[in-house]
């Protein structure tokens, strides 16, 4: 492993006599493989860092702007940026809500109760949700989901409106922030069953039997052992799943009917927009300083999204060195 | 295990004590029966006064509902509360499964039935230009899905394979190496549309805003596919066993030689699956090509003049921008769905078939 380092040194006068130190010798592939492998990691680091670059250099322009310069701008930045990224988290906090416990009884399912025979093709099954493209989801949610679930949203309006969440008056459409959160959900849920299932899979099988062998039933047994062995694994993969529905654009924006308000109703059609969708809806016609203005949008998307993941690799990156499994 | 005693020809359930008070096997698919038949009973009894059409959803969800609560009330009288919980359990587990798998055949089944109508020779010979109302097709997304997807692999698979062989070979326990893993991960996560709008503004400082190009596609997707082939590259090298290179290395074969005739020739089909599922997971992106990429009606060949078409922004612009009638812009949306989902399907498949197929005999 010690290869790489040995470029700065000055050449032995004889090349192919051995290093005195017992060290490799250095030849011109080594050299050039071994550099450009290095190259193409820098790559990396310099990718994310031009990321951050490019979308700060041109963010710049929208902080300070009025509704002079850019027309979407009303009174400031922020006044702009605040429906659209409650909206964001509202959105993303619904469908984690939905595909939290969703997804856990998948994994569960997948790793503990389905048939040993059936599981890896099950397992399957879930990922080729994940395979589905964002816009045909958008298709289904807008042609099929929403004018399924609006006569539940009726009846809950109808029946329970006295429940702040469902009150206000009820959207004909069906296309309202919680269908959304359900698209959402959706897409979220492969992702979170297969880190939990990775992890439920490793949990040790000794403490498993030992917990059967104990007397307990199955779902003892899961509670026991399996659940707080996987805790922080459940913890990480739902950050996981929440980082990706706060940047999911294409099925956001073709389900919502937005009009920027911020409110925490459901089943309304005045509906907060998330930032990705509002990018994706305005970009194209977008001129001028609006152009900057949707770049601050996304930019402070990024960080949210950057910091939400960082923590979640954090957390699995630490439970990798703790834990017993190994 | 295998040494049991033949089961004794006179076992009845009430002399055998370690059999009462359980529940017999049956009983669960039984009382699962009866739930949905009682509960189709009522909900069609209920379509027939009402005069509406018959509820699958309401049916379905209710009869899980009382199956839950029946087994759950039987067997507590029978077994005892913690058998009951399990059998709870097991019963929500499994319709949590089944909760999921409600969407992917609702998918599936819309897209078949909704994309046939257009999924014919026209479709795929022609292009949108000059087409108003019905006829036309997505020739030139798809050729457009083509070149940029082409362009986005060609950047990403070097980078991303230089990376992992870098991680795993090089940068075993340096701290760069460390900093690279970790910020592979979390680039896993950007946003789509982020990694759009980054390719947009890296080009618009070169070439002024308002800029359009199939190239800037290309990044942008080369933005999100690196991390996924570095992820999948970097964990098949690590199966490859050390103790092939060591015997490379005691044969006096150069460390770079080792990498490419022992390392990667072993690791070959593991990289293949990791690149084709990277490419299928990009192939569907849509909203970093609609803000890069653009949209068009035309054939564009040249990835690096105009703006060029693919076939998913091809869905979102035929839905979006309904024209008169809107039934030939919906059957083209869901025909491109149709497609698209055909080829992400076609290339998990042949992924884990050159998995299966040319991976290594490993003998275990």
């Amino acid at each position: 492993m010690s290869t790489t380092s040995a470029p700065t040194e000055p050449q032995a006068p004889d090349p192919l006599a051995p290093d005195p130190r017992g060290r490799a010798k250095q030849r011109p592939g080594d050299l050039w493989f071994s550099g450009s492998a290095l190259f193409a990691g820098s790559m990396i680091l310099a990718t994310l860092a031009a990321v951050a670059f490019f979308l700060i250099i041109q963010s710049i322009p929208a902080l300070g702007a009025g509704s002079d310069e850019a027309s979407l701008i009303s009174t400031n930045f922020w006044d702009y940026v605040w429906p659209l990224l409650f909206g964001t988290i509202w959105a993303a906090f619904l469908a984690l809500l939905m595909a939290v416990p969703l997804s856990l009884g998948v994994a569960l399912f997948i790793t503990h109760y389905a048939p040993r025979r059936a599981a890896q093709g099950l397992g399957y099954v879930v990922d080729l949700l994940a395979a589905v493209p964002s816009v045909v989801f958008g298709l289904w949610g807008i042609l099929v989901l929403a004018p399924a679930v609006q006569p539940v949203y009726a009846w809950l309006n109808q029946n329970m409106g006295w429940f702040p969440l469902f009150s206000g008056d009820v959207s004909a459409t069906g296309r309202t922030i919680f269908t959304a959160a359900i698209v959402l959900a959706v897409m979220v849920v492969p992702i979170i069953t297969a880190i939990c299932r990775e992890i439920f899979l490793q949990t040790p099988v000794l403490h498993e039997e030992a917990a059967l062998a104990l007397g307990a039933t199955r779902w003892e047994m899961i509670r026991m052992a399996v659940l707080p062995f996987g805790r922080s694994g459940i913890v990480s993969a739902s950050m996981l799943g929440l980082g990706r529905a706060l940047g999911e654009t294409m099925a956001v924006a073709m389900v919502l009917s937005a009009t920027g308000t911020v409110t925490f109703q459901l089943f309304t059609s005045t509906n907060p927009s998330t930032i990705a969708a509002n990018i994706a809806l305005t970009f194209p016609e977008a001129f001028g300083t609006n152009i900057n203005v949707l770049i601050a949008t996304g930019l402070i998307l990024f960080v949210v999204t950057f910091l939400v993941n960082a923590v979640a690799r954090w957390i699995v990156n630490r439970r990798k060195e703790f834990s017993g499994a190994n | 295990m295998t040494i049991t005693a033949p089961p004794p020809a006179t076992l009845t359930p009430t002399t055998d004590s370690l059999r009462s008070g359980r529940l017999a096997a049956w009983v669960p698919w039984g009382l699962l029966g009866a739930s949905l038949v009682a509960l189709l009973a009522v909900f069609l009894i209920m379509a027939g006064a009402a005069g509406g059409d018959f509820n699958y959803g309401g049916w379905l969800v209710s009869a899980a509902l009382v199956y839950l609560a029946v087994i759950y009330v039987t067997s507590s009288i029978v077994e005892g509360g913690r058998k009951a919980t399990d059998r709870l359990v097991t019963g929500v587990v499994t319709a949590a499964f089944l909760i999921a798998m409600v969407p992917l055949v609702s998918v599936a089944w819309t897209v078949v039935s909704n994309g046939i109508a257009r999924f014919d020779l026209l479709f795929f010979s022609s292009s949108m230009r000059n087409v108003v109302g019905e006829g036309g097709g997505a020739l030139h997304a798809i050729v457009g899905t083509v070149l940029i997807t082409g362009a986005a692999a060609i950047i990403s698979i070097p980078i991303g394979l230089m990376t992992s062989i870098y991680l795993v070979e090089y940068g075993a326990g340096k701290r760069l190496a460390r900093a690279i893993t970790f910020l592979v991960d979390v680039m896993t996560g950007i946003p789509s549309i982020v990694a759009g709008l980054f390719a947009y503004a890296l080009f618009a400082i070169f070439f002024g805003p308002g800029i359009r190009l199939g190239i800037m596609g290309s990044v942008a997707l080369s933005v999100l596919m690196i991390p996924v082939v570095v992820r999948s590259s970097e964990e098949m090298l690590r199966l490859v066993p050390n103790e092939l290179r060591e015997a490379a290395y005691a044969l006096g074969v150069p460390k770079w030689l080792t990498i490419v005739k022992v390392v990667l020739p072993t690791s070959i089909a593991g990289i293949t699956t990791g690149i084709m599922l990277s490419i299928s997971r990009v192939i569907g992106e849509t909203a970093p090509l609609l803000i890069t990429a653009g949209f068009t009606d035309s054939m564009n060949y040249d990835l690096f003049s105009g703006r060029m078409q693919t076939l998913p922004v091809f869905t979102y612009t035929q839905y979006a921008n309904q024209g008169i009638p809107p039934e030939a812009y919906l059957d083209r949306a869901w025909a491109a769905a149709l497609t698209l989902i055909l080829i992400v399907m076609v290339l998990n498949l042949a992924a884990r078939l050159v998995a299966k197929i040319f991976s290594p005999k490993t003998g275990r």
